[in-house]
């Protein structure tokens, strides 16, 4: 799938929940099905800062392409970066560096979030955005 | 009768996200009852001057609201004289004046400043920045594991280099009321002056700072029902007449020249700069309310009800922690801990449920070191809330630990 078709998917997959609570739903399963982060990888270079919970963010370039791992102590934090890096990852960087990002507006995430917490969202992609830069 | 009550704080009867707002948030800012809303307005559009100084009709009427508006606060908390009730724009300038200014006067290299560990940001941080600049050293009384505080350690903690104790009347996460009065005897036995944060303890508990004897009392308005950006310093007229200036400016001074500037009398002394004459007036009507609430007997009862309703279901609830369990002082904030749901997860969930309740480290970082935790849930009740809303929160946290699980 192309970075538009996936962007794509994930709006479709959030358009079915009129309720926030089932968003929730939704991102705490998305949450409980990210790959384990090893214990180890959970350092202070890692961690995304501006979050009331702790995300941890890695990344490895294989082929060209940007793959990324994440971790975070709470579950909806960790349902969110997980969304993130199911969209970014296998994308090069040129195609992130393009990309506006506008996609999460579009589910509106960042609008009903509180501040506190959508300064999280944003420095999840600040950083996603950094790596690719 | 509570009806009455509710009726008085229009802000409660918003709808968030299509649900009856639940305030649970009282410990951050209180509610603003319509009598300190038409003070407000009454001030910016019929008493709108700056005060003291111009001889005009508009700035009598301002300068007699802000001064009744003193009068008002020592007769509330029973201050000596109105000169010592010094107006700031919240506790933390009143803890950040004393620290600045009495630490200038009285604190040198090696002496001692003792706070607890239970303190919020800002009654340890304008400590932490003296100490530094008087190489003077921050000691720490600490707190037993149920959230008392270590008074017998006290004693033993206060040494002949001891300048000041500063130490919270009720913690803001543990919502235990403090032993001030034992604290104050215990320093003053050994000649240390007191200062009493009472950010929490203004709005749960009635004080005298006279039978307190304390050496200082700070308050801020905004969680007392008063304007955001008005507060309380009260301070021994022996202190604030050694202390220097805080800051310089209009107001604070008798005469200026070049050569040399002399100082306003007490309190004008401490208040530079046009102060916050549209919101110092609100703290009467507040005043009011918090004398009205505290007479008002159902008001009480539900209060009563709601914390020991509160307390019972968290506390018998394995996966609850709370924090600060001594019942016997508690009033009615709880801070707690949910095993395996983080406190940020919870938090966002009860907001879409329409509960207001703060998440994290509630300016105390210390503290969430001393409990071993990153962070916690706090549900803080005012007198306008409900058993009915105690309830419905109890229910929606069953809900939102069940989505998490």
């Amino acid at each position: 799938m192309s970075l538009e078709e996936k962007k794509q998917q994930v709006v479709e997959d959030f358009s079915v929940y009129d309720e926030w609570l089932d968003k929730y739903e939704y991102l705490i399963e998305l949450g409980k099905g990210l790959e384990a982060f090893p214990e180890e990888k959970k350092t202070e270079e890692r961690l995304i800062k501006g979050c009331q919970s702790r995300v941890w963010l890695d990344s490895e370039e294989r082929d060209g392409r940007l793959y990324f791992t994440a971790d975070s102590d709470a579950i909806i934090t960790k349902g969110i970066i997980s969304l993130l890096i199911s969209v970014y990852s296998g994308c090069t960087k040129q195609e992130i560096a393009a990309d506006d990002f506008g996609f999460v507006a579009e589910i509106g995430l960042k609008d009903n979030l509180s501040p506190t917490r959508a300064n999280g969202l944003v420095s999840m992609i600040e950083r996603i955005k950094e790596i690719a830069g | 009768m509570l009806e009455q009550i509710r009726q008085q704080f229009p802000a409660l009867s918003a709808q968030v996200y299509g649900k009856p707002l639940v305030y649970l948030d009282n410990a951050a800012t209180a509610m603003r009852p319509q009598s300190v809303v038409d003070t407000w307005t009454q001030s910016v559009l019929a008493g709108n001057a700056n005060i003291h100084r111009a001889v005009h009709y508009l700035a009598g009427v301002a300068t007699e609201a802000y001064e009744g508006a003193r009068d008002c606060v020592q007769a509330f908390i029973n201050a000596p004289s109105r000169e010592e009730i010094v107006f700031t724009s919240g506790a933390t300038a009143a803890v950040n004046l004393v620290a600045s200014s009495f630490g200038e006067a009285f604190i040198q290299e090696g002496d001692e400043v003792v706070v607890s560990a239970a303190e919020h940001h800002s009654n340890i941080v304008p400590w932490q920045l003296l100490c530094e600049r008087k190489k003077s050293v921050l000691k720490v009384l600490d707190i037993h594991d149920d959230g008392e505080l270590a008074v017998e350690q006290l004693e033993s903690l206060l040494s002949p280099r001891t300048k000041i104790v500063a130490i919270s009347h009720i913690s803001n996460v543990l919502g235990l009321v403090n032993p001030v009065e034992e604290i104050v005897r215990i320093c003053h036995a050994k000649g240390v002056p007191v200062l009493v944060d009472g950010a929490q303890g203004i709005v749960h508990e009635p004080v005298d700072v006279q039978a307190l004897d304390c050496d200082f009392y700070v308050f801020s308005g905004h969680k007392l029902y008063a304007a955001t950006g008005t507060g309380v310093l009260y301070g021994k007229r022996k202190w604030l007449d050694a202390m220097p200036p805080y800051m310089g400016g209009g107001e604070m001074i008798k005469s200026v020249s070049f050569a040399k500037t002399t100082y306003a009398p007490l309190p004008e002394k401490f208040e530079a700069g046009t102060q916050n004459f549209n919101g110092a007036p609100t703290l009467v009507p507040a005043i009011r309310f918090v004398q009205e609430a505290r007479a008002n007997a159902s008001v009480q009862k539900e209060q009563a009800a709601i914390t020991e309703y509160i307390y019972t279901k968290l506390i018998e609830d394995e996966r609850i922690t709370i924090y600060g369990t001594p019942f016997a002082h508690k009033i009615p904030l709880f801070s707690f801990a949910v095993k395996n749901a983080h406190h940020e997860d919870l938090a966002l969930i009860l907001d879409k449920m329409g509960i207001a309740l703060r998440s994290g480290q509630m300016c105390a970082e210390p503290l969430m070191d001393r409990l071993g935790v990153t962070g916690l849930l706090r549900a803080s009740f005012g007198p306008y809330n409900t058993l009915a809303e105690a309830e419905y929160f109890v229910k929606s946290l069953e809900k939102a630990i069940n989505m998490l699980m």
